[in-house]
Formats: structure tokens, sequence, C-alpha cells
């Protein structure tokens, strides 16, 4: 079994191949149903910002073993016109696409580690962890 | 995959059967729009059944769905949604804040017939 997955997000289509690929890769880690479920959920939010703000930009998701700690590694990278305000950007309810504003805040909340790396003119990735319990 | 529209009565129904891309979500807002003038509907339901997800652009359509439905004289009603959904749309903060849910589609019919009935209007 591969243990890497790697999906290029370029249109709206796309954002459900991800997060189907997510819920597999999720589900072989040994994830739970509704932990498989968040962890699609989380995808979906961090590709969607993908295809409203940067057009194209890739998602890869791999299964982590780290002494015995195992998990789900999640990054979405792409090379759009980056973030000017991080803080902003992570607040509820703040979006500049006429969205929720709720989508990155919110895969902040359902992961165990969120990081988000951006600026202005250089892109963004955003890379998420959930450890099995 | 465009989501068809059934017809029952006053009802109308769409029942999801595949992950929606954010596009036919917004064509399903649309028809839904369009048909409820059309077929003078007093009801829209929504089955969310087959989804194993509902981000926050279906919360919003299925939002706006609803809002709309509203403003045209329909009530609507969302059913379905699995229990694996509704909690990760909780830990993720989504909510269908002011839009009728239901367990099923049979729960949803019930309801759309009893708050017609309150409101005086006779359901088809």
């Amino acid at each position: 079994m591969s243990a890497e997955v790697s999906v290029s997000i370029e249109r709206d289509a796309d954002i459900v191949t991800a997060r189907h690929e997510g819920r597999q890769l999720a589900a072989a880690a040994g994830f739970s149903s509704a932990d498989q479920t968040i962890i699609a959920l989380a995808i979906s939010e961090i590709t969607r910002n993908i295809v409203s703000y940067a057009q194209c930009g890739k998602l890869t998701l791999s299964r982590m073993d780290e002494g015995g700690r195992r998990g789900i590694l999640i990054v979405a990278q792409d090379d759009g016109p980056g973030i000017p305000d991080i803080d902003l950007a992570m607040r509820d309810g703040y979006s500049t696409a006429g969205s929720l504003g709720v989508g990155l805040p919110g895969a902040r909340r359902v992961m165990d580690e969120f990081e988000l790396v951006s600026a202005p003119g250089k892109g963004t990735t955003v890379t998420m962890k959930k450890w099995l319990r | 995959m465009s989501v068809p529209i059934l017809k029952q009565g006053d009802v109308l129904i769409a029942s999801i059967q595949a992950a929606l891309s954010d596009r036919e979500l917004a064509q399903l807002h649309d028809a839904f729009a369009e048909q409820v003038g059309r077929f003078r509907s007093r009801g829209v339901i929504i089955d969310v059944t087959a989804l194993d997800v509902l981000d926050s652009f279906a919360t919003r359509t299925l939002r706006s769905i609803a809002y709309t439905a509203k403003l045209r004289g329909a009530n609507a009603v969302v059913v379905g949604i699995q229990p694996d959904v509704a909690f990760a749309m909780v830990q993720l903060g989504l909510s269908l804040e002011g839009v009728a849910t239901a367990l099923d589609l049979e729960e949803g019919l019930a309801y759309i017939r009893d708050v017609a009935k309150r409101g005086g209007q006779r359901v088809r």
C-alpha cells in the first residue's frame, strides 16, 4: 500500500476527490468512522481555500508513524497570492470570499496539530496532523 | 451529475445520491428556487442521507435553499444527516441555524404537513 497520496486541486470537483482520498487513507490508518468524517471535513475546508483563493495547488496525504505514535499528515500547498494577515484569516467568521469564514479556524479546532505558513506573493501551506487515539 | 427533483403533490423532494461538487450544489439551489414558483410548492425536502460530509459550503447552500424557499412561500426541511456527519459539523462549528431538520424522509414529510396544517394551508 502506498504511504503517500497526492491530489492536484484545480477546481471544485477536486475537493470531492481530495476528501474521498482523505477518508480512504484515514480508514486504512485505523481511524474511527467519526474521525474519518472529521478528517474529510477538514480536508474539504482547506482544499476549498485553494480553489477560492489560489485557483490551483496540491494536497498531499500520508500516514505517520513516529515512535509508535500513528496518525495522518495532511499538507495543502498552493502558489497563490498568500495571506497578508494570518491572525485575521484564522478568526471565526472572517472571509474575503463571501463564505462563512469557518473553514480554517474550524479545521484547526478539529485537528491535533495545525500550522499555516503564508506570505503575500509566496503562496500558502497548511499542515495538519491527527493522531490515532 | 445533477440531482433530480421529484414533485409529490405540493412538495418538492431532492434526494442527493452522491457527493456533490460546489457547482452541483449551487445548481440544486437554483433549480429549487425556480421550481418552487413553477409548481406552486408548499414544501421542499432535501435528503442528504447519502452524503458522508457536510462542509461549510454545503451548509451555507442548504441554508440558502431553505431561506429562499421560505421567501417564496414554501417550508424547507433537511433530512437524513448521518450521526458522524452531525458530529463532525458540531466539532468544526458548522450549523444549520434557522433550518428545519428531520431524521428521515418520512419525518420530513410529516413536518411539512404539520407546519402547513398549523398555518391553515392544505398540502396535497
